[in-house]
């Protein structure tokens, strides 16, 4: 069989054509521009794992000062924000269950009493630990603040009342971010989710496009080869890929304040390997749908594993093996722990060797799929 | 000279459906070939298969002395196929889809081709206007520009002047036969029989079988139909309609048709037709007058003789 080798001038009539086509379809380029936008300003300013400030209501039934120094340092700790002094249980307990507050704290009567005389009474927290996320950062502060919230007014004949140093020093240092700042493990994950949102489906659309409106068949009947087809649609769709990178770097930059401490080489050229894959597996997607409709269902199938089960919305080892092996495939999940590492951490290759070498397989893999499924006839 | 397509056993399926049975034909070099059949008889798929789109099931056969099987890649270099429906991108411009055909096919001096190209085919003034914006008969001219540009040597037409009005069908035609001149083979499907006699030779195709190959002259001879016109004399102008459908129900009357004012009676057995319509001879009023069958009439005998087996009626 004649097979004509692979052509540069014949990639590059692909490429113009696409471009010029990119260029006329203004929608799908504003989308394109849009989608990065959007998204960051949704899920950078608008997730936080961490919430502060929440509302909580105080039973007091004591009204004395250790009762009042408690409470204090609670909104100190910025989780609590007394908004409601209920006069029952009862009141306290629909505020509960309305949803009016997130805490309820009760201060039993003679609990001032009973704390001098060193009986230890009880101070009863109540949380609506519905959604576990919204109160486990909360809870944990209150810990560390009933060791110290009263231990200015532990002295004289109370100072024996006093907690105890532990017999050891603990020391907990969040590395990489301080502040538990949740825009920091956001920020850079929305580029990978980005990236896989529009690449798979932009691609994917790209070449049903050419099956629905017919002109597939002069794509075939021409001499073009499948690789020029397929690089020439993937390559255009890479530069719009840095686009969306460097309008999210700059966000990250400049409106997050998210620290890029790592090379940008290295991050630029893991991007890449990235882009590469995604755009391939919706290349292959294309190969597979009839419709440019079936083509989009396709990638919607494709999104959810890919932003449930990567590690972006949830943490990667809270989920069961099963789930984390599901993970494991996406190149989503690879490409998180780069960005992550490269932007936070410093990352350099050495430290990212093991993931890249997976994408590069990844990409491999699926443009070999790829290109067997391309079809030079209409068989 | 060897022929420009030589196609002998070529059978294609669809799942249970057999679209192309056994077709063998053969298309001279510089000729222009017209295909005709009623839709769905397999000409579209039978094109797909001479330029290597479509994989025949059996069957051997050469396009230019290339073989269909095996070099489809270098087939694809050397002809020039025109859909049935306009294939070219509508959100590119006329000179933009032509400049894309040209460096595809690698052609020196794009620019100065495309111009040229603009130019012969009167385009020159709207190169650029978006394809999708052109009305039926500009498309049409388009695509026969986009297909001619790298100089084939065998062009197939798949029915490209559906629905083109009839001035720029005219036009199209002397097109064709000035690319013939130039030594192209032209082999065109179209159901327009004044477009089949402006053939060198024609090929009849129905439900999937060639029934009928040659000039116009040798296919309605080999056709050996016997027809005769038969005209109302005026004096009651309903005598025609009144005759259809009894004549139609006589044995050795193969085809009954009307023609404006006349009415075409044909069989292909001259005696039985003889027999059968000699008792209407003599009617008063009727005037019957043996004729020359057209190419018409032996299109509908050869469609009416073959039956659809898709169809579901007895055979």
């Amino acid at each position: 069989m004649s097979r004509p080798a692979f052509s540069p001038a014949r990639l590059w009539a692909m490429m113009v054509k696409e471009f010029i086509q990119m260029r006329r379809d203004r929608l799908t380029f504003a989308m394109m521009v849009g989608i990065p936008l959007m998204q960051l300003i949704l899920f950078g300013f608008a997730i936080n794992s961490d919430p502060r400030h929440l509302p909580t209501a105080v039973l007091d039934a004591d009204h004395g000062p250790e009762g009042r120094a408690i409470i204090a340092a609670m909104e100190a700790s910025r989780y609590f924000s007394v908004i409601a002094a209920p006069d029952s249980d009862a009141e306290a307990d629909m505020m509960l269950k309305t949803g009016q507050v997130q805490f309820v704290v009760r201060i039993p009567a003679g609990f001032s009493r009973q704390l001098q005389r060193g009986d230890r009474p009880a101070l009863l927290v109540e949380a609506d630990a519905t959604d576990p996320a919204a109160t486990s950062g909360a809870v944990a502060t209150l810990n560390v603040l009933g060791q110290n919230a009263l231990t200015p007014d532990l002295t004289g004949p109370l100072a024996s009342l006093a907690p105890r140093a532990a017999p050891f020093d603990l020391r907990v240092h969040r590395r990489y971010n301080p502040e538990a700042s949740t825009q920091y493990n956001i920020v850079p994950g929305l580029m990978g989710v980005v990236l896989t949102m529009t690449m798979v489906m932009m691609t994917a659309l790209a070449v049903t496009r050419e099956r629905e409106r017919g002109t597939l068949e002069t794509l075939l009947v021409m001499p073009l080869r499948p690789a020029e087809v397929m690089l020439g649609k993937i390559i255009p769709y890479i530069a719009v890929g840095y686009l969306q990178i460097a309008i999210i770097l700059l966000a990250a930059r400049w409106v997050f304040a998210v620290p890029l401490l790592g090379g940008l080489g290295l991050l630029t050229g893991a991007s890449i390997l990235f882009i590469a894959a995604n755009l391939a597996i919706g290349y292959t997607f294309s190969t597979i749908a009839r419709t440019q409709m079936q083509a989009m269902q396709m990638g919607f199938f494709y999104f959810l594993p890919s932003i449930l089960l990567s590690g972006f919305m949830f943490p990667f080892r809270g989920m069961p093996v099963w789930a984390q092996g599901l993970g494991e495939i996406l190149p989503l999940t690879h490409f998180l722990r780069i960005i992550r590492g490269v932007m936070l951490k410093g990352n350099g290759i050495s430290e990212s060797a093991q993931e890249l070498l997976i994408l590069a397989v990844t990409l491999l893999v699926t443009t070999l799929i790829a290109l067997r499924r391309y079809r030079q006839t209409l068989d | 000279m060897t022929p420009a397509i030589s196609v002998s056993g070529l059978t294609k399926r669809f799942g249970p459906k057999t679209v192309v049975d056994r077709l063998t034909m053969t298309v001279g070099a510089g000729q222009i070939a017209g295909f005709l059949g009623p839709n769905g008889s397999g000409k579209t798929t039978t094109l797909r298969m001479l330029c290597g789109l479509l994989t025949p099931d059996e069957g051997t056969g050469t396009c230019l002395d290339l073989d269909i099987r095996q070099q489809a890649a270098e087939i694809k270099r050397q002809i020039g196929y025109m859909t049935q429906k306009f294939s070219f991108y509508e959100d590119l411009t006329i000179a933009e889809n032509l400049e894309f055909v040209a460096r595809v096919h690698g052609l020196p001096q794009r620019r100065a081709l495309v111009a040229a190209t603009l130019d012969r085919l009167g385009l020159a003034d709207r190169r650029k206007q978006l394809a999708g914006e052109l009305s039926g008969g500009w498309k049409q001219r388009l695509a026969l520009a986009a297909c001619i540009l790298h100089r084939p040597r065998l062009l197939l037409l798949d029915e490209p002047t559906a629905g083109v009005d009839p001035k720029a069908r005219r036009a199209f035609w002397e097109n064709i036969h000035d690319l013939a001149a130039d030594g192209m083979t032209v082999l065109v499907s179209t159901h327009y029989m004044d477009e089949a006699e402006r053939c060198h030779a024609i090929a009849y195709i129905a439900y999937g079988h060639l029934l009928a190959q040659g000039s116009v002259a040798d296919v309605i001879a080999s056709a050996g139909l016997t027809t005769f016109t038969v005209r109302s004399d005026g004096t009651d102008p309903r005598a025609l309609s009144t005759l259809t459908a009894p004549l139609r129900a006589l044995p050795g009357v193969d085809l009954v048709a009307a023609f404006g004012s006349a009415l075409h009676v044909g069989g292909a057995s001259r005696s039985a037709l003889l027999a059968a319509i000699a008792p209407w001879q003599s009617t008063p009023g009727l005037i019957w007058q043996e004729d020359r069958p057209t190419l018409e009439d032996v299109f509908i005998h050869l469609m009416a003789r073959s039956q659809d087996p898709y169809a579901g009626g007895a055979p």
